[in-house]
């Protein structure tokens, strides 16, 4: 087991840089994740670490020792490829064993060894089969449980799940998060899905065009993203441009571009997200987190809008509210008022100022 | 960019390969290429200008007879083939899988053996214009082949099987929705014929063509038993060389190389433009039951008069190869019948030497090619390093040239000492001919390996080095493993080529080496025909045998032999 650094790492493919200025300390025993949309360096940062890559610059450590030019075979970690990468003329037994006949292990342990781990991913009854006959999710517990046997320092997995069908998905996502607090192992994890990615992580990576935008725990990226790609690609937000009209010890008062709808927003580092000054600034706020009102209330953020179109998805309810220029889209669970909304209804919103993010544009302009 | 150890291990396995390409493929076409250009001493296209401007203009006439027979081999193989893979892939009758299986019947005939079967069947005393005459009593023989006719015979009989094969595959590949889209749209059955079906398969129509002209061009055996006094090119250059016309045997050589080059380019050029084949997943066309009695039987009846011309050749083979010789003499039909030629094949050390040599000497060269190709292509395809589309044409430079270009080369580069041989004399020698029939087969095995290598997934690797194993512990028991199946098949068939391989054998044996093909053409001239066939029946054993491992457990299809 070990902590990982990447110090100041580049990876440059001929002209394409596929990752830049990337600083990361992940901890010893910890399930991170690196999330980002397809393209955005993920595997090639995955790679990196596993030893396939070397780094165009920048350092690779696993502890305090320096693993940037290590050869993969000397690196001892697990990796499970997207496509499971099984060796297809072994059988189930000798796939888990080879990287333990590798290490020339006595035959009486490998043998007591790798019974042990196909029984940790329940696949005891399957020793001797030939991995063409296992199912997907077989295949993936294979795939495994042949990282795991070696007792890696890390365990790295690229889009495991991502040929797996949706049921099978979940039952596979818990039996990762089990084995990984059994083995107490170091897990790199790299997906597109943020559900996947908040539901596992104990910190996540957020990629984009080969740079980290924000590393946190799933809340944190969740409630305090730094940016509005952050915010965008993990859940639903609603997005505003902003300017500041002025702000004080405990409130920042801002306006749209226009001049037009006022808002207030506590001026706390929870609501305002101060990066670089320079940029354009939005204001964000989660649909569920605007409060639709029975009646007309007096107060900060309270504005007056017409329903444009109702979602019903059973549980939720999703509304697109129309406010003079703008739509705000909004998510209520489903009491027994949800009948009251229909298409063309008017409604007073809140957005409570405790709700708001103020954060900087990255990745151009929205409404 | 990539790993300094990799870059390292890259280049040491490169070595090798690209020592082998240029001591035996580049240096030899090099050295044919200077010898053409020496001329009473000096450096001149005196020899070019010679071939062209020759006042007998024999050497004119040769290559124009070699474009012209192969135009019309192109044309009589399309004939033949492209109506039948329409017939066996659209249409189900009786037998109709028989039929089909047996139309690629002639791959399993070594080309000079083929072209004695037809001599023996259609020729001046063949048994089949001899058995019209004597049926209908007639004065001479109806009709006998030779020349330019023989030639063209035996090509239609060999080369059709190309045509028959990639249209086949190209049918297959047609989605059947079109066609039937095109009839919801209105139109008539000629009309999607000439408008949908025939534009799909212009591709391979026009691949197959090539390909035939290349093979036509470099044909051998044909023109050697039947050409008569008529004159090809790469006979030519058998006849320049036997004469000790070096310098002209070099020139006649680059000319058709340069030919049959142009061919290959202009090939490789029209497959890789974009073309409108669409990869629908494999809904296969589907096969209409032929419902009329009459039109279904017809076919049936055609069906089996086809099967018994192309078995013809193969019975014709093992009939003769039971004539004991000197037995069938002034008779029009041979008379006795027993297994004498077997026996002195078996008893008579003599002559199974022939037997023994080209066994050992195709399993030398398919060894070399094994692990040569092996190597290659591994570098080829899974690893990066510069001039990689040089080392590929190096290696496709064997399959575009002519066999008996390739004989040629050999005889200039290493009729004297050399580095690459270690200051030996090859020529000469029995080494010349293992080597010889290497070099015909690098693309062969090179190619096949390709193909199972382009489907073994990069991560395949990675995963065993993660897993802590070193390159060469992953290669022998994770890549190899894998990816046999297909090398051997392709290994196979390079031995059944080996064995069967004349042109470059004529060029280079020397009596102590000699192979069957050798020894077939020896007892021909000797007009022991029944010896010739055995020795040609040992051949079509071997290389039924040989095919029928290869399907049984490598699953592989004798028609790929063909690509
Ligand atoms: N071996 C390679 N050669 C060239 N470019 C590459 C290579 N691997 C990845 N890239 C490029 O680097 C970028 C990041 O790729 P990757 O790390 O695979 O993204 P992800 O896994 O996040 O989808 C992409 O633009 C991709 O095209
Ligand atoms: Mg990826």
């Amino acid at each position: 087991m070990a902590s990982i650094k990447l110090e100041n790492v580049q990876k440059a493919f001929g002209n394409v840089i596929a990752v830049d200025h990337l600083d990361l300390h992940i901890k010893d025993g910890e399930f991170f994740t690196f999330l980002g949309p397809s393209g955005c360096g993920k595997t090639t940062t995955l790679r990196m670490i596993a030893g396939f890559y070397y780094p165009t610059k920048g350092l690779v450590r696993f502890g305090e020792k320096d693993m940037t030019r290590v050869p993969p075979e000397k690196r001892n970690t697990g990796m499970v490829f997207q496509n499971y990468a099984l060796f297809p003329h072994m059988t189930v037994f000798e796939n888990v064993a080879f990287g333990l006949k590798v290490r020339k292990i006595p035959v009486n342990e490998v043998k007591t060894r790798v019974q042990d781990v196909l029984h940790k991913v329940r696949l005891e009854k399957y020793t001797d089969r030939q991995v063409s006959q296992l199912s997907g999710g077989q295949q993936q517990r294979v795939a495994l449980a042949r990282a795991l046997v070696i007792e890696p320092q890390i365990l790295l997995l690229d889009e495991p799940l991502s040929n797996l069908d949706a049921k099978l998905r979940d039952e596979m996502r818990s039996e990762i998060l089990r084995l990984q607090q059994e083995y107490k192992i170091t897990t790199i994890y790299v997906t597109h899905d943020q559900a996947e990615a908040l539901s596992m992580s104990d910190r996540i990576a957020v990629f984009n065009f080969g740079e980290c935008h924000q590393v946190g725990t799933p809340t944190e990226i969740y409630n305090t993203p730094t940016n509005d790609f952050v915010a965008r690609f993990i859940g639903e937000i609603n997005l505003l441009s902003i300017k500041v009209d002025r702000a004080d010890e405990e409130k920042v008062h801002v306006s749209l571009l226009d001049g037009s709808e006022h808002f207030v927003v506590h001026n706390h580092p929870f609501h305002i997200a101060l990066e670089g000054k320079k940029e354009q600034l939005a204001l964000s706020i989660r649909p569920e987190a605007i409060k639709v009102l029975d009646n007309y209330m007096k107060g900060p953020n309270i504005f007056k809008g017409t329903i444009m179109d109702v979602e019903f998805f059973g549980s939720v309810i999703n509304l697109n509210v129309k406010i003079n220029k703008l739509v705000l889209q909004v998510n209520l669970l489903n009491d027994h008022r949800s009948s009251n909304f229909k298409e063309g209804t008017d409604v007073y919103v809140q957005l409570p100022e405790d709700q708001i993010r103020i954060i900087p544009m990255v990745s151009g302009d929205v409404t | 960019m990539m790993k300094n150890r990799d870059n390292r291990l890259t280049l040491l396995l490169l070595i090798p390969v690209i020592l082998v390409l240029i001591a035996y493929v580049l240096y030899p076409s090099l050295r044919t290429f200077f010898e053409s250009l020496q001329k009473d001493g000096s450096i001149t296209f005196g020899n070019y200008q010679d071939f062209f401007t020759q006042a007998s203009k024999t050497n004119l006439e040769a290559l124009w007879n070699s474009v012209y027979i192969s135009l019309l081999s192109v044309l009589a193989s399309a004939l033949i083939g492209i109506p039948l893979a329409f017939v066996f892939n659209r249409y189900d009758f009786p037998g109709r899988s028989f039929f089909s299986t047996a139309a690629i019947m002639p791959i399993v005939l070594p080309s000079l053996v083929g072209v004695m079967a037809f001599m023996f069947l259609y020729g001046e005393t063949g048994l089949v214009p001899n058995a019209i005459k004597d049926l209908f009593g007639l004065e001479k023989v109806p009709f006998k082949i030779g020349g330019i006719s023989g030639i063209l015979v035996v090509h239609a009989y060999t080369m059709y099987v190309y045509f028959y094969m990639t249209v086949s595959s190209a049918i297959h590949k047609i989605d059947p929705s079109l066609e039937e889209a095109a009839y919801n749209l209105g139109a008539s059955k000629s009309k999607v014929f000439w408008k949908v079906t025939f534009p799909l398969l212009t591709p391979a129509i026009v691949a197959a063509s090539l390909l035939v002209f290349m093979i036509s061009m470099a044909s051998f055996s044909a023109p050697f038993l039947l050409a008569g006094g008529f004159r090809v090119l790469s006979l030519q250059i058998y006849f320049s060389k036997i004469n000790g016309d070096m310098e002209i045997a070099a020139t006649q050589s680059v000319i058709l190389s340069i030919v049959s080059i142009s061919f290959l380019l202009f090939m490789r050029w029209y497959q890789n433009r974009k073309d409108y084949r669409m990869a629908s997943k494999g809904i296969g066309a589907h096969r209409s039951e032929v419902k009329n009695p009459f039109i279904k039987w017809t076919m049936v009846m055609i069906g089996m008069v086809g099967v018994i011309i192309l078995l013809l050749p193969h019975f014709t083979i093992l009939l003769l190869s039971l004539v004991p010789d000197g037995t069938w003499t002034w008779q029009t039909y041979p008379t006795i019948f027993n297994f004498e030629n077997y026996r002195l094949l078996f008893e008579d050390p003599n002559i199974l030497k022939p037997l023994k040599n080209s066994l050992l000497l195709s399993v030398i060269a398919t060894a070399g090619n094994l692990v040569f190709g092996v190597l290659t292509s591994y570098l080829l395809v899974k690893r990066k390093f510069v001039g990689k589309s040089l080392v590929d044409i190096l290696v496709m430079i064997p399959w575009a040239l002519p066999a008996t270009v390739i004989g040629m080369n050999l005889v200039f580069a290493f009729n004297e000492p050399s580095i690459f041989t270690f200051g030996n004399i090859l020529v000469g020698t029995f080494w010349i001919l293992p080597l010889a029939y290497f070099i015909r087969h690098i693309p062969l095995i090179v190619r096949s390996t390709n193909a199972v290598l382009e489907q073994l997934d990069d991560s395949i690797e990675e995963a065993s080095r993660s897993l802590g194993a070193k390159w060469f512990y992953t290669f022998r028991k994770v890549i190899l493993p894998i990816i046999m199946p297909g090398v051997l098949s392709g290994t196979l068939l390079a031995f059944v080529e080996s064995v069967g391989e004349f042109p470059t054998s004529v060029l280079l044996y020397t009596i102590s080496n000699r192979p069957i093909s050798i020894e077939i053409m020896n007892q021909l001239r000797m007009a022991n025909m029944g010896q010739a066939a055995a020795y040609g029946m040992i051949q079509i054993v071997i290389i039924a045998v040989v095919l029928f491992i290869s399907n049984k457990f490598f699953g592989v299809k004798a028609e790929q032999s063909l690509s």
